[in-house]
C-alpha cells in the first residue's frame, strides 16, 4: 500500500507542496497535510502542529540538540545521556559540549543490559538540564520503563527527550500522556518509505525555540537585514520537504493500525522468544535482559569463538540476513565488553519459516567453523 | 548445498588454520615501530609491533581481535613481512592491495604472499576486503610515521 502510495503520488499528484496555488500543488499540500494529521492521531499528539518531518531520527536528535541545546542550555549545565543511547544521541551532544562546555553524564548499563533505576535517580539529582533516553536499545533490544523515565525526568526539573525509534513501530504511542518534551522515531521502522523522520515536541517548547534550518517556508517575512519565522511545524520544515514519502507513509500507519500493534508485539515476541531458544541450546550467548517482559523483538547474540562478521557472513550465504556489529552503539558494546553482536530481529512480516531457516543457519554456521566439540577459534 | 560452497569459497581451511594460530601473536616491547588499526564499521582491531635492524624488519607481531579474515590475513602479513627488507615489505604490502583493491591477476602475486591466496574469495564480499587490508594497512601506517 505505501508503494502503491508512492507510485500513486507521482503519478498523479506530483507538485511541489506549501508553494503553488494551482490546483495540484493544493492537492498535494493537502495529501502531505493528511499525513502528518494521520500521524498525530497515531502516536497520540495533542495537534499536529507538533509533529515535525525531517529526514531521519538522527536529525530529529540533532534539532534537539542544536535548536533547544544551543539556546537554553549554557556552559557547565549538564545533559544527562544513557551508555546505551545510539550515537545519534551521544554524538550532538558531544559536538555541543565541545561548542559550549556544557557537561555529558550517562547513566550506566547494567551488565545484563538494563538501566539501575536507583542510580538515575542518583544522577538526576544532580540536576541536569536535559536528560535522554532511548525508549528500547537497537543493539540488545532491553526494553526501558520510559514511562517511569519520563516521570523521574520531569520531577527532577530536567527536560526529556526520548529516542523511540525501537519503541513507535511495535509499542502504542501516547504523548500527550507519556509527559515527554521531545519524542523522536523514524517512518522506515514502521513500515514506511524512508527519508522521513519524526520530531514531537511540546508546543511551548517549539514556539521558543530557534529554527533549525533556514531557508524556504520555514519564514513568514524576509527582508535583507531580518527574516520573521513561519508557524508550527513549518518552522523547522526548511526548504522542500520529502512530500511524495511524507503522503506514503499514511497508508504505513492505516496498515499498522487494521492489524493492531498489540497482535503485531505478540507476534513477534513469540518468534524472538523461540529464536532465543535456539541460540541457548546450541550455546550462543544471548545479550540483554532475561526477563521477556523487558526485552523487544530483537534478538542480539554471540557465537563463542566467532566474531559478528564471519557468523553474519556464514548466515547470509544460508540465505538468512542479519545485521552485525556494534550496531551504532560503541560505549554499550564496550561497556558490554563486546566488540560486535549478530542480531536478528523480528516484525510482524516474519514467520515460522524465518524461524526455520534461522535454525539451520545457526546450526550450519557452528558446523562449519569446526565449533562443535570444541575445535574451536582462538580467544 | 550452495551456501556451503560459497561458505568454502570464503573460509579456506587454511584461513582457519592462520586464524587460530598463535605463531607471532603478541607485543612487542620494545618496538620501532608500533600501529594501531580499526574497522569502525564492525570493530576488528589490530595493533602491529616491529622490531627493525639492518634495514630488516626483524621481527613483527600483531594483537587484537576480530574476524577470521582480519586476523589470518595479519598473521600471513606478519609471516610474509617478518625477515623481509623494509623496502620489499612495503612492496608486499602494495601487491596485497592490489590484489584486493584493484582485482589483480593471482598470478601477479609475488611468491612469498602465496598464502594470501587464500583471501582471493573475500574479492566477492567488498564488505569484507576491509577486514583483509586491516593488518596491512595498519603496519603500512607504521612505515609511514617512522619515516616522518
Amino acid at each position: 500500500q505505501v508503494i502503491a502510495a508512492l507510485t500513486g503520488f507521482y503519478e498523479r499528484s506530483n507538485a511541489n507542496v506549501h508553494r503553488g496555488v494551482h490546483t495540484l500543488s493544493e492537492e498535494a499540500t493537502n495529501l502531505a497535510e493528511a499525513s502528518r494529521r494521520k500521524l498525530a492521531a497515531f502516536v497520540g499528539a495533542p495537534n499536529a502542529r507538533t509533529l515535525i518531518f525531517t529526514r531521519n531520527a538522527t536529525e530529529s536528535l540533532n534539532l534537539v540538540a542544536q535548536s533547544w541545546g544551543r539556546k537554553f542550555l549554557k556552559a557547565g549545565d549538564a545533559v544527562l545521556l544513557t551508555e546505551m543511547e545510539h550515537h545519534s544521541n551521544i554524538v550532538p551532544w558531544q559536538l555541543l559540549a565541545a561548542e559550549r562546555g556544557i557537561t555529558l553524564k550517562f547513566v550506566p548499563v547494567e551488565p545484563d543490559g538494563t538501566l539501575d533505576l536507583g542510580k538515575v535517580k542518583e544522577l538526576l539529582d544532580e540536576q541536569p538540564k536535559l536528560f535522554s533516553f532511548t525508549a528500547v536499545s537497537n543493539a540488545i533490544g532491553t526494553v526501558n520503563p520510559a514511562d517511569e523515565l519520563i516521570r523521574l525526568g520531569k520531577k527532577a526539573g530536567a527536560i526529556v527527550s526520548v529516542d523511540a525509534c525501537q519503541w513507535a513501530p511495535h509499542r502504542a504511542l501516547d504523548l500527550k500522556t507519556w509527559g515527554a518534551d521531545f519524542v523522536s522515531f523514524s517512518a522506515h521502522k514502521m513500515l514506511g518509505p524512508t527519508g522521513i523522520g519524526v520530531l514531537w515536541g511540546r508546543e511551548a517548547l517549539l514556539e521558543a525555540m530557534d529554527p533549525f534550518l533556514g531557508g524556504g517556508d520555514m519564514i513568514s517575512r524576509v527582508t535583507l537585514d531580518r527574516s520573521t519565522w513561519n508557524e508550527l511545524p513549518y518552522k523547522f520544515e526548511a526548504g522542500t520537504p520529502n512530500f511524495a514519502d511524507q503522503v506514503a507513509f499514511g497508508p504505513a500507519l492505516d496498515y499498522l493500525t487494521a492489524i493492531g500493534l498489540d497482535v503485531i508485539r505478540a507476534h513477534e515476541h513469540a518468534l524472538a522468544a523461540k529464536a532465543r531458544a535456539l541460540l541457548e541450546a546450541e550455546g550462543a550467548t544471548v545479550l540483554g535482559p532475561k526477563d521477556a517482559a523487558r526485552r523487544s523483538g530483537v534478538v542480539s547474540f554471540n557465537i563463542p569463538g566467532l566474531h559478528p562478521h564471519d557468523v553474519g557472513t556464514a548466515f547470509d550465504l544460508e540465505g538468512v540476513a542479519i545485521r552485525v556489529g556494534h550496531h551504532c552503539c560503541q560505549p554499550l558494546m564496550n561497556k558490554l565488553q563486546c566488540g560486535g553482536t549478530a542480531r536478528a530481529s523480528f516484525y510482524l512480516y516474519n514467520d515460522e519459516s524465518d524461524l526455520e531457516a534461522f535454525s539451520r543457519a545457526l546450526k550450519r554456521t557452528i558446523e562449519f567453523f569446526g565449533l562443535k566439540g570444541n575445535k574451536a577459534g582462538v580467544r | 548445498m550452495e551456501g556451503d560452497a560459497e561458505l568454502q569459497d570464503l573460509y579456506r581451511e587454511v584461513l582457519l588454520d592462520y586464524f587460530r594460530s598463535s605463531t607471532r601473536k603478541g607485543r612487542l616491547d620494545p618496538a620501532d615501530l608500533r600501529a594501531h588499526g580499526i574497522n569502525p564499521v564492525c570493530g576488528d582491531e589490530l595493533e602491529i609491533t616491529a622490531q627493525l635492524k639492518d634495514g630488516k624488519v626483524a621481527k613483527l607481531r600483531y594483537a587484537g581481535h576480530g574476524c577470521v579474515i582480519s586476523q589470518a590475513s595479519a598473521a600471513m602479513m606478519a609471516e610474509a613481512l617478518e625477515g623481509a627488507d623494509i623496502a620489499k615489505a612495503k612492496d608486499l604490502v602494495a601487491a596485497f592491495k592490489r590484489l584486493m583493491l584493484e582485482n589483480a591477476p593471482l598470478a601477479s602475486l609475488p611468491e612469498e604472499l602465496e598464502p594470501l591466496a587464500s583471501l582471493e574469495g573475500v574479492r566477492k564480499f567488498p564488505l569484507r576486503v576491509k577486514c583483509a587490508t586491516l593488518g596491512w594497512n595498519t603496519v603500512m601506517q607504521g612505515f609511514e610515521e617512522k619515516a616522518q
